[in-house]
């Protein structure tokens, strides 16, 4: 039972009454581009992209593990950068002519016409139940952009220095945003690898 | 999520009179913390004003040798940024030690300086919580407390400020440039726009009603050698026990320029004056780091679960000292 506080100052003493909030969900018209196609919908504004994805265009290639940004699972590219669909509405996305580019692992490849590090993934056991997944290749696909971009990290010897020098420990902490249970790991940093070093991906 | 409006802002004045309009407003921009507090139904905003396509985004050279960072450039953009990497490392350094990369991509510079806590009980719904529900208590106090404030906390509250942008920000002694209804326009010095906890931990910055930050000022590099450490549970994408931004310049055996700021520690990211003060005009050496140490930490309170903390923060801060001055013990 919490015990009140007399130390403390009630929030009436210093912060006015709240706007009232909407009794019910608010919907809102909105075109979302996603792989190359504009789709049109009506959502609730509270609607995370994530939702958006699989609930209301069925691409349940995006997995929802956590829902709240820390396993990496619902990683999906926006404007070619990786992004946790799961922190962010749809509605901050949509736009038939300002809206965000999102590419999700469906818009990757397809069976028989894979992405490079889609099968490079296969040729390695990158997974083992496959939950992850999804999000690791998206991850991985960004996260090599911004190596081409020579962007550092935090196991960057020198951040000022222009070049990567992209050993598996860099590897490893720039995919720390990929959790997988099954510990797949090993078998991911070949995969990924694998795609860097023959140029796939 | 409680049931919302929401409301795309085209110009920075629209989104100022826009939060100023009612209580339950609240800006949001890369969505990383406050969606998630939102789902926890510990954020209740009424309405949220989306900042995304503001022009705050530019990182540009200021006229006296400085940076000026848009609030709304990302935290990955201004970690990538060259001059970033080669005059500010501690601040790419710091930024890079953050969350992961997915985040990194989408967490504002802004927002960054604004997320909340970390502490468990905060998080915790049916815990006790003075910063959640003023007046409730403080359940970390007699709780598990091995990850809190060990320095300016209160009974209100031992929460900590989780950034660790924010912690090399004041050691460059940033400033941030905020937007207040009617066009004001004032800048605050970054050391004092997060406040200690004291009996009101619900306030946690200067912010006024609908105040909207556009930007963070750093001035030119100071003299020395940048280091940011943080040390923490796991290697990577974890908050910090404890981190350490230093920056140090040594001239003939004698440190002429110190600056040094602890992340972890409080309620607000913490420069250590009293350690600056130990150290200006000492010779670079172990001993004068100890004493340095010790200044720093003379202060502080330890809870029980987080008495390692003082130990350790002190131990941070020598190591971080001996690596940038090269110091053999």
């Amino acid at each position: 039972m919490a015990k009140s506080n007399p130390a403390v100052e009630p929030r009436s003493a210093r912060q006015p009454a709240r706007a009232p909030a909407p009794a019910s969900g608010v919907t809102r018209k909105m075109s979302l581009r996603v792989n190359g196609d504009v789709f049109d919908l009506d959502l609730d504004v509270r609607t995370t992209l994530l939702d958006a994805l699989r609930e209301h265009l069925h691409l349940t290639g995006t997995k929802k593990g956590c829902d709240h940004g820390q396993c990496g699972a619902c990683t999906v590219l926006i404007g070619g950068r990786r992004v946790n669909a799961c922190l962010t509405l749809a509605a901050m996305h949509e736009g038939r002519d300002d809206g965000d580019d999102i590419a999700t692992i469906e818009g990757l490849g397809a069976p028989g016409a894979l992405h490079p590090m889609q099968a490079a993934f296969l040729d390695h056991d990158g997974l083992q139940c496959g939950y992850c997944t999804p999000g690791q290749i998206c991850s991985a696909i960004g996260m090599l952009g911004e190596v081409r971009a020579g962007w550092p990290s935090h196991a960057t010897e020198d951040v000022a220095a222009p070049q990567i020098d992209l050993t598996d420990d860099e590897l490893r902490e720039r995919m720390s945003g990929n959790l997988c249970r099954c510990s797949a790991y090993p078998n991911i940093i070949a995969a990924i690898r694998d795609a860097l070093d023959r140029g796939r991906a | 999520m409680r049931p919302f409006t929401y409301e795309r802002a085209t110009d920075p004045a629209a989104a100022v009179a826009a939060a100023a309009a009612g209580d339950g407003a609240k800006f949001i921009s890369g969505g990383t913390n406050l969606l998630d507090l939102m789902k926890l139904q510990i954020e209740r905003p009424s309405h949220l004003v989306d900042l995304r396509r503001l022009p705050l985004r530019r990182i540009e050279d200021t006229a006296d040798g400085g940076l000026r960072i848009g609030a709304q450039a990302d935290n990955a953009t201004v970690a990538a940024d060259d001059r970033v990497r080669r005059r500010y490392p501690v601040l790419a350094q710091a930024l890079l030690a953050g969350a992961s990369a997915q985040l990194r991509n989408m967490a504002s510079t802004g927002g960054n300086l604004l997320q909340r806590t970390q502490c468990a009980y905060f998080y915790d719904t049916s815990a006790a919580c003075n910063k959640r529900s003023p007046g409730a208590g403080c359940a970390a106090l007699h709780g598990f407390h091995r990850n809190h404030a060990i320095l300016g906390a209160s009974d209100a509250c031992i929460a900590t400020h989780p950034s660790d942008m924010a912690v090399a920000m004041i050691a460059l002694d940033a400033r941030i440039e905020l937007l207040g209804a009617g066009g004001a326009v004032r800048e605050v010095a970054l050391r004092d726009f997060h406040l200690l906890p004291e009996t009101t931990p619900h306030i946690e910055t200067v912010l006024g009603p609908g105040e909207l930050i556009t930007a963070v000022l750093l001035p030119a590099p100071p003299r020395g050698r940048q280091l940011y450490r943080k040390v923490r549970d796991r290697a990577s994408f974890e908050f910090a026990l404890i981190s350490v931004a230093a920056i140090v310049s040594v001239a003939g055996g004698t440190i002429d320029a110190v600056r040094i700021a602890f992340g972890g520690v409080a309620h607000k990211p913490w420069r250590a004056l009293e350690a600056e003060a130990a150290l200006d005009g000492r010779p670079a050496t172990l001993d004068a780091f100890r004493a340095a140490a010790e200044a720093a930490l003379a202060r502080a309170v330890g809870r029980g679960h987080n008495d390692f903390k003082i130990d350790l923060a002190r131990r941070t801060l020598i190591a971080t000292l001996a690596a940038l001055t090269e110091a053999r013990p």
